[in-house]
């Protein structure tokens, strides 16, 4: 089926080239970072995860997205989304490339990289995060491709695939959980150190992902001759509804644990983030935006007749996804990391070497989904035809 | 069956830059560094093991060393011999073999191999030889 | 620890084997059997079950009181000096009360000698080290010999997450090459690479010369240190006939500096 991805309008190819620079430029920028270290970002002594793992944990809620469309299909024999079940696989592959990617440009000694297997250590949350993310690229990979290849030949895909398929499932939980994890058993970290993250992680991923691969459908809609179908469009659209919800009605929870128990190291980074703290609020825009995003996301997703009109749920899906991503991504990691541990504040601002480089990466997912959705494409045009 | 010529001109270049080094070096051998000891080395006349072992293997015993004195804390090892040496690259090893450059850096040039020891382990500081 | 003490067997035998002849060929063949080298430590060396530190406060009055043990230890540790805040490394530091000890004790309303008093913070060598339990190659790890939390650079990844697992701000990053930033490099001590995680080592590398640590040396007594697992230790004895306070003790970590106010 390859050969799918490299038949193409000069529109698509230019698409490609488009993206292949922009990894270029990012991977000229890492050149850099690996020459010198990673002091060509923001980063410092207190703030010492920025971007790069802000973005990883923002992907990984994307690649868990996918599985609000697999579960239904697969567990429900919810019909409908047969067509879309392949792009929610590819999407999680195209993520998951990214968190995998983002990880080992945030590393100081990426060639040692393999240590994490030459000395596995269970006790280590990073080393089940790096076994649960690479298992669940693999999953998604042979699942997606081998039901795609059967759909193309026109017969039912092999049956050994099926408890895979299952498997994948509770695995696309776990990725997220385990990537909560990383941050909710720090002692002495107040703004992560609650149980409610790992839900709350959760929540946002079934928001974001499937807001995403909206978009995606209605793209794929303009610019192929595959319609994913507007019906599973807007079952979709309920998920991320529902989702959207529970996100903020966690992080409100978050909000009332921290300021009716009034304990100043929980309550300081909510402060910080949303009303600044001795002076410094850097952030205070940025998260103001979120809420203000996903008020505007739930209103118009909730809202039977927004959701149903094209044009407003583009605006309530974009409203979601960049909400989230504010609010998971960088939110998650200066709220925790300011205070520091002996309550002094050191902001971190991105540079825009990292910022580069960051942009690489997303150009490097968005490459590869778009090959794979390419393929997805072709394979449901031609059999159609 | 059309590509035949294609698909043979693809080979050839193929196998013309894979097997760069081999053409572009042929005939010309690199003779092997010769070693050279500083005065202390050839007076104590024996390493820490026999020539041949730290010849060939001496990234063996680094590598234990390292790990004893890191991980364990030990940091005297005793040689079948009984006698007794510090483990430490820069302070036992150096100390005989103070010459880096001639001792050292002209056979892993020769092997092309990049040890990255010397980005932390102090260099001896240089000696005019 | 197991499979490293496996390795160094398995080393300490291929040595030992390929002591007579040319090594790898003959490895195998059973020659004439040749003594075995030994690993040890130095009779002199200190040890103890769990190295701990008490620093008398009241005997710092001012910054000029601790910067001789901070300059004590980062020279002879070749920590970098980088004014570059972003960039910045430190073992050892001073720091005023109400952040040496928020979320451990009332800050508010203490005497105003207190609040000017200089407190000096490192790695704690907890007991229940959250580091050690955060790091994915086990390149951070709490020794058992002597309980000291060790950094094997030679390991470490730089993936950071010790760094924000210690709930002491211990440890620094290596964000760029240090070397240009150790202006009197001491021979003796390596310096670290770009890259890599360091802090604080409780001199272990002195310790096994029979020398207490830098800072200690140099504290003239202000700074006691010894094995907390020794009733009659002087630490011990300090702990019990004064009353002391250790940081965020809440979270269970067990931090082995302590601290007389």
């Amino acid at each position: 089926m390859l050969e799918l991805a490299i038949k193409g309008t000069k529109r698509y190819y230019g698409w490609l080239a488009l993206l292949l620079g922009l990894v270029g430029i990012g991977f000229l920028v890492y050149l850099k970072q690996l020459d010198f270290g990673l002091g060509i970002t923001g980063m410092n002594r207190d703030v010492s995860w920025g971007f790069y793992i802000a973005n990883f944990t923002f992907l990984v809620g994307v690649a868990a997205g996918g599985v609000m469309v697999v579960l239904p299909y697969y567990l429900h024999d919810y019909k409908a989304y047969g067509k879309v079940t392949i792009l929610g696989e590819f999407l999680a592959i195209a993520s998951v490339v990214m968190c995998i990617t983002f990880i080992l440009v945030d590393l100081g000694q990426p060639m040692r990289v393999m240590n994490v297997l030459l000395y596995p250590t269970p006790n280590s949350v990073l080393f089940w995060d790096t076994v649960v993310l690479n298992g669940y690229l693999f999953l998604n990979l042979i699942i997606g491709w081998n039901v795609l290849e059967a759909e193309r030949q026109g017969v039912h895909y092999q049956s050994w695939l099926k408890p895979l398929i299952y498997i994948s499932i509770p695995w696309a939980v776990s990725i997220h959980t385990v990537t909560a994890y990383l941050y909710c058993g720090l002692p002495g970290r107040g703004f992560w150190l609650t149980a409610v993250l790992a839900p709350r992680f959760l929540s946002s991923a079934f928001a974001s992902g499937p807001a995403l691969l909206i978009l995606l459908c209605l793209i794929i809609r303009r610019v192929s001759n595959f319609d994913p179908g507007w019906k599973q469009i807007q079952s979709l659209a309920v998920t991320v509804a529902y989702a959207i919800c529970i996100n903020v009605f966690f992080l409100l929870c978050e909000v009332f644990v921290a300021f009716y128990s009034q304990i100043p190291e929980h309550m300081d980074h909510l402060k910080y983030l949303f009303v600044g703290l001795h002076g410094h609020g850097a952030y205070v825009p940025w998260m103001w935006a979120s809420m203000t995003l996903m008020v505007i996301g739930i209103i118009m997703l909730v809202n039977p007749v927004t959701r149903k009109n094209e044009l407003t749920l583009i605006a309530g899906c974009i409203c979601v996804f960049f909400g989230c991503w504010i609010d998971k991504g960088m939110g998650m990691i200066s709220g925790g990391f300011v205070p520091n541990p002996l309550h002094e504040i050191n902001e971190y601002i991105p540079t825009l070497l990292e910022g580069l480089i960051t942009i690489g990466v997303y150009a490097l997912g968005f490459l590869v989904l778009t090959l794979l959705f390419k393929i997805a494409v072709s394979v449901k045009e031609e059999v159609r035809a | 069956m059309n590509d035949k010529k294609w698909i043979i001109t693809g080979l050839v270049v193929f196998l013309i830059i894979v097997l760069f080094p081999f053409w572009y070096n042929r005939g010309k051998a690199v003779p092997p560094p010769e070693i050279k000891l500083t005065d202390k080395a050839k007076a104590a006349k024996e390493c820490v093991l026999s020539k041949e072992y730290m010849k060939a293997e001496h990234m063996q015993i680094l590598d234990l060393w390292r790990e004893v004195v890191v991980r364990e804390g030990q940091r005297i090892y005793t040689n079948p011999k009984g006698k007794s040496f510090v483990m430490s690259l820069s302070n036992t090893c150096l100390d005989c073999h103070s010459n880096k450059a001639d001792f050292c850096d002209k056979c892993h040039n020769y092997a092309s191999v990049r040890p990255y020891c010397w980005d932390c382990h102090i260099e001896p500081p240089k000696e005019k030889s | 620890m197991d499979t490293s003490r496996r390795r160094v067997l398995q080393l300490l035998g291929l040595s030992a084997a390929a002591l007579s002849a040319p090594p790898v060929l003959d490895a195998l063949a059973a020659g004439p059997p040749a003594a075995e080298p030994k690993i040890g430590t130095a009779k002199e060396a200190l040890t103890a079950k769990q190295w701990a530190m008490v620093i008398d406060t009241r005997q710092f009055k001012k910054e000029d009181d601790v910067l001789p043990l901070i300059e004590a230890c980062h020279k002879i540790h070749n920590v970098p000096k980088i004014d570059f805040k972003r960039w910045e490394i430190k073992w050892i530091w001073s720091t005023h009360f109400e952040h040496a000890f928020t979320g451990t004790t009332s800050t508010r309303f203490i005497s105003e000698e207190i609040a000017h008093r200089p407190f000096l913070v490192l790695c704690n060598h907890c007991e229940n080290p959250p580091c050690v339990r955060a790091c994915p190659t086990k390149a951070t790890f709490k020794r058992p010999s002597d309980g000291i939390v060790m950094m094997d650079f030679h390991r470490c990844i730089g993936c950071r997450f010790c760094m924000a697992a210690c709930p002491f701000g211990a440890r620094s990053f290596n964000y760029r090459d240090p070397r240009p930033f150790v202006k009197e490099t001491n021979q003796l001590f390596p310096t670290r690479m770009k890259g890599v995680v360091e802090k604080c080592n409780f001199c272990n590398e002195r310790l096994a010369e029979g020398k207490l640590p830098a800072c200690v040396e140099a504290s003239a007594g202000k700074l006691k240190f010894g094995d907390l697992f020794d009733e009659k230790s002087e630490v011990r004895e300090l702990i019990k006939t004064n009353f002391t306070i250790r940081r965020k003790v809440n979270l269970g970590t067990e931090p082995a500096v302590y601290y007389i106010v």
